[in-house]
């Protein structure tokens, strides 16, 4: 496998914002206590005066937002993901998703690889939360530089959107003019193949795609979806990949409950019929984590290549 | 002091608003007429006087913005709204009935000049510093006015927002606790402390005034008083009394959350229409 060129989607959140600041003088940054973990500072530095540090105080800050937004301004509300939505859940769900309003909440620090601050702070039931509430956009980008176009989405698309990325830095899938074929709700295909489909999202896309290396080594040709927007879900894309490839499994670092994992079995159980298939979800088993090296979870929580790879090679020979 | 004429006119607008609040729950058979009556006063004051609104242009940004943080009042706040022209007072029938413009709980996407989905307590206020921040920011001179129940700021993230509006020093921004001293499991100070509610808010760098909450006069000049302070948030403390008006509802918690039955409703409506005349009469005096 080539080298990778490792940056860190936090930097592309930051950079985004200080871009839009320019391009949409109603657009408003509010952080809790966590501006230089979430590059928010980068828009502080440039725009003081449409910054709001709201201090370690998040439930104010979601209703701040939501007062904001009521005015026109285009509010990004940012924290750790475990606080971004687990913390204030009724506050997102009365003056964000039940208001409609355009809210953007991008959460960072979303999964187990976080690390070494522990289960505390490994947040894996946000997207759950966000995507049972009605209206809600919720979505996982996967590198640097779709992160930088989803926040641009969020800015020009009305509406509550939740977005969460990892802390770590993450290897670049996408070149500048690729990412401009990028559409809120429609999964894109990073790599062709006709025996199984790896649904991923986030921090698992680019693992998907070294699993998809790894199996075309052994004459298994693997479909890769990097499905960044979980709500509204691609639900073409996913039926015509179980039609397609007959095998599905979705990783993500999340519980297997409720997230991409229970997405795309919702839509296949609901939805196809066609012909036998198997499916199987790949995440955080219905568990808390721990403290750990980041690279040393994903071994032992079986989120990597590696363990993406053995579970295609099982699930075809079962 | 108010003139007399303009006391006589929100008494008579708050009678009227009263009226409707018995008729709405009664026929929605459910609902809070406690709350909603203790807080219809200070809601008429600023929708019939002080606010600088217009019911013809709901998004005129320079607006005052009223924002209904103890949501379970929306009985007056519906009334009120009906009255001064932002619907017909027809609508008011449908509370709580399905396909009405008109939720149990205030929803800023259904009714016109809601400004704030609430019925969750203890939002409000932060939404009323967030709109208050962007006025800030964008030199407007709109003012922004926050009611809260008592029982409410036992929420910690009314503490935060007050905390935050302090901190932004936002002048712009009013808010109004209905201290009525009852709360579903009882009074206020039994279930949870709140005093001294003027002290605490007070430490929390706000300018805080304390009035009856059913004196027209009063109510006008805290509103007067709140605007001519700049450089922070105001808290007015309405003495109030939960179900004020209905004199078997008068500080009594069993109508926090239960309609009036037909008895009800009749003795009521005939106790509200008895001030209704008198207020009347007395307006024909300036006539």
């Amino acid at each position: 496998m080539s080298k990778k060129i490792l940056r860190n989607p936090r930097n592309a959140y930051g950079e985004t914002l200080v871009k839009l600041g320019e391009k949409h003088d109603n657009l408003v940054v509010l952080d809790a206590d966590l501006s230089k973990s979430t590059k928010t500072i980068m828009f502080a530095k440039k725009y003081p005066d449409r910054f709001f540090e709201m201090g370690i105080a998040e439930a104010n800050m979601i209703s701040v937002a939501a007062g904001l937004a009521s005015t026109g301004k285009i509010p990004f509300a940012s924290t750790f993901a475990v606080f971004a939505t687990g913390r204030v859940y009724d506050q997102i769900r009365i003056d964000a998703a039940y208001s409609k309003a355009n809210i953007k909440i991008f959460a960072t620090h979303g999964g187990i690889s976080v690390g070494k601050d522990g289960a505390s702070h490994q947040m894996i039931e946000d997207i759950a939360l966000m995507r049972v509430l009605p209206n809600m956009t919720v979505l996982a980008p996967s590198d640097y530089t779709q992160t930088g176009k989803i926040v641009e989405n969020m800015a020009t698309i009305k509406g509550p959107m939740y977005a969460r990325i990892g802390r770590a830095d993450a290897p670049i899938i996408y070149t500048k003019d690729y990412i401009q074929h990028l559409k809120i709700g429609q999964g894109m295909i990073v790599e062709e193949g006709t025996d199984a489909t790896i649904i991923a999202c986030g921090t698992m896309v680019d693992a998907a795609i070294d699993a998809h290396q790894i199996l075309k080594k052994k004459n298994i040709s693997t479909r890769i979806i990097d499905m960044h927007t979980i709500k509204p879900l691609d639900e073409k894309l996913i039926l015509k990949s179980a039609k397609d490839t007959g095998n599905l499994v979705t990783v993500e670092e999340h519980s297997i409950i409720g997230g991409l994992g229970g997405a795309v079995a919702e839509c296949l159980a609901e939805q196809y019929s066609k012909k036998p298939y198997t499916f199987s979800r790949m995440g955080i088993h219905d568990r808390f984590c721990e403290s750990g090296e980041p690279k040393d979870l994903m071994e032992k929580y079986q989120l990597n290549a590696k363990h993406i790879a053995a579970k295609i090679e099982r699930q075809l020979s079962s | 002091m108010i003139n007399e004429k303009t006391i006589n006119r929100l008494e008579l607008s708050a009678v009227k608003a009263r009226k409707h609040i018995i008729e709405m729950l009664y026929l929605a058979k459910s609902g809070h007429p406690g709350g909603s009556l203790s807080a219809v006063d200070a809601i008429t004051a600023l929708y019939f006087e002080h606010m600088n609104i217009d019911p013809k242009d709901l998004s005129d940004p320079d607006r005052d913005r009223f924002i209904l943080s103890k949501g379970h009042a929306a009985p007056a706040l519906y009334s009120v709204l009906a009255l001064r022209g932002y619907f017909s007072v027809k609508e008011l029938k449908k509370l709580r009935c399905i396909d009405s413009m008109l939720q149990g709980h205030p929803v800023c996407l259904y009714t016109p000049g809601v400004e704030a989905s609430t019925g969750s307590l203890g939002h409000g206020l932060s939404f009323g510093v967030g709109v208050a921040l962007s006025g800030m920011l964008d030199r407007k001179s709109y003012s922004v006015f926050v009611m809260m129940g008592d029982g409410e700021t036992n929420e910690g993230q009314v503490w935060e927002a007050a905390a935050s509006a302090s901190h932004y020093k936002l002048g712009n921004l009013v808010a109004c606790i209905d201290r009525n001293f009852l709360q579903i499991d009882g009074n206020t100070e039994e279930v949870l402390r709140l005093e001294s509610i003027e002290d605490r808010w007070r430490s929390f760098g706000w300018q805080v005034i304390e009035i009856n909450g059913h004196d027209f006069n009063e109510i006008l000049q805290a509103y007067q008083q709140a605007d001519q302070i700049k450089d922070k948030p105001t808290m007015i403390i309405l003495n109030t009394v939960k179900g004020k008006g209905v004199s078997y509802m008068e500080n009594n918690i069993d109508f926090h959350g239960v309609a009036p039955n037909e008895m009800e409703y009749n003795i009521a409506m005939e106790e509200l229409n008895m001030v209704q005349k008198k207020l009347e009469g007395g307006n024909t005096l300036y006539e």
